[in-house]
């Protein structure tokens, strides 16, 4: 299997999670040491953390919808301190290098959360998230190149770690941000978080069914839509692309890298089976091979 | 019975449908999973049809559904299922030698009675099947257990008759007592209260039983349910709120939790 470079990582295949759709710590306790033998990913992406803890949003989080579901999960996690110390360890046992996703509120947020990362070696590299549209922090800032800019500008010295920025779909022009992202030194760029979306209670009242009322769309709907904004991204920047939206086959996972991804992600559909991403990098790696050249 | 989980194969895996059943308003569903490991009774897993699963009733279902075991030894599994919605329903359209999609055993499983406490096993509805394999492991570990099941009527109720001594209750009274399961719990509890509670069924009944234990200083062990689209600590979409704040999942930390580390169970 040829390896896949990627901001200086060599990854054995060219398929990871998207941020906050696998837990490699609660699977661990579920499938025990088989999920390392045989972990789907090639680089394990953390959920997002942010500095102080959080409970996340109040249930129902989740509706099926056609062909996908919407999540309003709210970004539950143990806060910076607490990560570092009792999950970093865990993390570090993983076979795959480690990219850990942070949100802030604020650039002073954001510098506190990297600079903490960056003294760390079990972290390979740092995400940003500055696109979740589950909680009303980190909503514009990813939407605006003009906000997205002077907080990069503020936050990119602090780490020499590969740093990628995870763009929101809901925004006029994504291309524009990723431009935004690549002129303040992101090494990467990474695409498409979820749609914003509702579901009506089913009780028809008009009152949203989700506790935190606005959820995100994922899953095989959203994926020519994810398809088309990681083919815009491409076609204005140079930095690689981590491409995701609704990805289930290795057919699929081609379509992204032919349209400029360097690797793709795997989200909702490891929540129907959690072995399908390693299939996919299988699948993708022998192609490489097969064609005589490196992974794309 | 251990209180420890049995692990999950990581994958999900094809298993056959031996046979599924009607029997009154529910199915049960026979299942051959050679290569799975037997589940503990509160253990649970993530189904899906093999095919048609998907281009449904609003082009759902999408998710694979979580389904307590009933029963599971020699490479065979049981279940009990309602049709509620586009996934039940095509569950209750398979044949025999068709194909499930099957990850599991999932989750934390029920503990075992202590202090030489009276097991007392409360179902409601469709939340029978756990305390149905849990009565049968205690019987053949030599320990007592009274099985207490609600219904709505006799159409529902007509599951039970499989199940000899169950004391039974229907909604309206057509079988058994005529009011809640809880009634008959609480009666169990005024005659012993050195007991242990097992419970399992819908959301009301459960804050019900949880406000009984929490009252009488009675340890309780609940199966909840809850929405969830991966089974394996993923999504964290299936939480439940606990009594010191914050939320577990139901999936990884239940589906099998204490009464007492629970808030107020939130209604469906």
């Amino acid at each position: 299997m040829s390896p896949v470079a990627f901001c200086g990582l060599e990854l054995a295949h060219p398929v990871l999670n998207g941020s906050g759709t696998f837990d490699a710590i609660a699977a661990r306790r579920v499938f025990g040491d088989a999920l390392l033998a045989a972990f789907p990913f090639s680089a394990f992406v953390s959920k997002t953390i942010t500095l102080a803890p959080r409970d996340g949003n109040p249930p129902p989080r989740l509706w099926e919808a056609a062909a996908g579901m919407l999540n309003s999960i709210g970004l539950p996690n143990k806060g910076l301190q607490r990560y570092l110390a009792e999950d970093l360890p865990q993390l570090a046992q993983l076979p795959v290098p480690l990219v850990t996703n942070v949100m802030g509120a604020n650039a002073a947020e954001l510098c506190a959360l990297v600079e903490a990362c960056d003294a760390r070696g079990e972290i390979a590299a740092l995400e940003l998230n500055v696109s979740c549209p589950n909680v009303a922090t980190g909503l514009d800032l990813g939407a605006d190149p003009a906000s997205l800019a002077p907080v990069l500008r503020e936050v990119r010295p602090l780490t020499r770690k590969p740093l990628i920025v995870k763009l929101t779909p809901n925004t006029a022009d994504v291309a524009r941000v990723a431009q935004a992202a690549e002129a303040e030194g992101a090494d990467a760029v990474s695409l498409i978080n979820t749609l914003r979306g509702m579901a009506a209670h089913p009780d028809g009242s008009g009152r949203p069914w989700l506790g935190g009322g606005r959820g995100g769309l994922s899953g095989p709907a959203l994926r020519p839509v994810a398809l088309a904004q990681v083919a815009a991204v491409a076609e204005r920047v140079a930095i690689p692309i981590v491409g995701m939206g609704g990805i289930q086959t290795a057919a699929h996972a081609r379509q992204f890298l032919a349209a400029g991804a360097t690797l793709v992600a795997v989200g909702t559909e490891s929540f129907r089976d959690p072995t399908v991403a390693g299939r996919l990098g299988l699948a993708l790696a022998d192609l490489a091979a097969q064609s005589g050249t490196a992974a794309p | 019975m251990s209180a420890d989980r049995t692990l999950a194969p990581f994958g999900r895996r094809r298993a056959v449908v031996v046979s599924e059943r009607r029997v009154g308003a529910y199915s049960i569903l026979e299942l051959a999973d050679r290569d799975g490991p037997a589940p503990q009774p509160g253990q649970f897993y993530m189904l899906a049809a093999g095919a048609g699963w998907g281009a449904g009733e609003d082009e759902r279902p999408f998710l694979p559904r979580a389904f307590s075991a009933m029963g599971g030894a020699g490479g065979t599994l049981w279940f009990m299922l309602e049709t509620v919605g586009p996934g039940t329903r095509r569950l209750a359209t398979l044949r025999k030698g068709e194909a499930v999609w099957a990850l599991g055993p999932l989750g934390r499983p029920f503990a075992r009675p202590e202090d030489g406490r009276r097991a007392l096993l409360c179902g409601g509805g469709i939340g029978l099947p756990p305390l149905v394999f849990l009565s049968g492991a205690l019987r053949d570990a030599g320990l007592d257990a009274v099985l207490q099941l609600g219904f709505r009527d006799a159409a529902h109720a007509q599951v039970a008759a499989g199940f000899a001594g169950a004391q039974l209750a229907t909604d309206d009274g057509s079988v058994g007592h005529h009011g809640l399961v809880t009634d008959l719990l609480a009666a169990e509890l005024d005659a012993d209260p050195h007991a242990v509670v097992y419970a399992c069924g819908p959301p009301g009944m459960l804050e019900a039983v949880r406000r009984l234990c929490v009252a009488r200083d009675v340890p309780g062990r609940l199966a909840l349910e809850a929405g969830m689209a991966c089974g394996y600590g993923a999504c964290f979409g299936c939480v439940v709120p606990l009594a010191g704040g914050g939320y577990a999942r139901v999936c990884v930390d239940g589906p099998v939790m204490e009464a007492a580390a629970l808030a107020e169970i939130p209604a469906a």
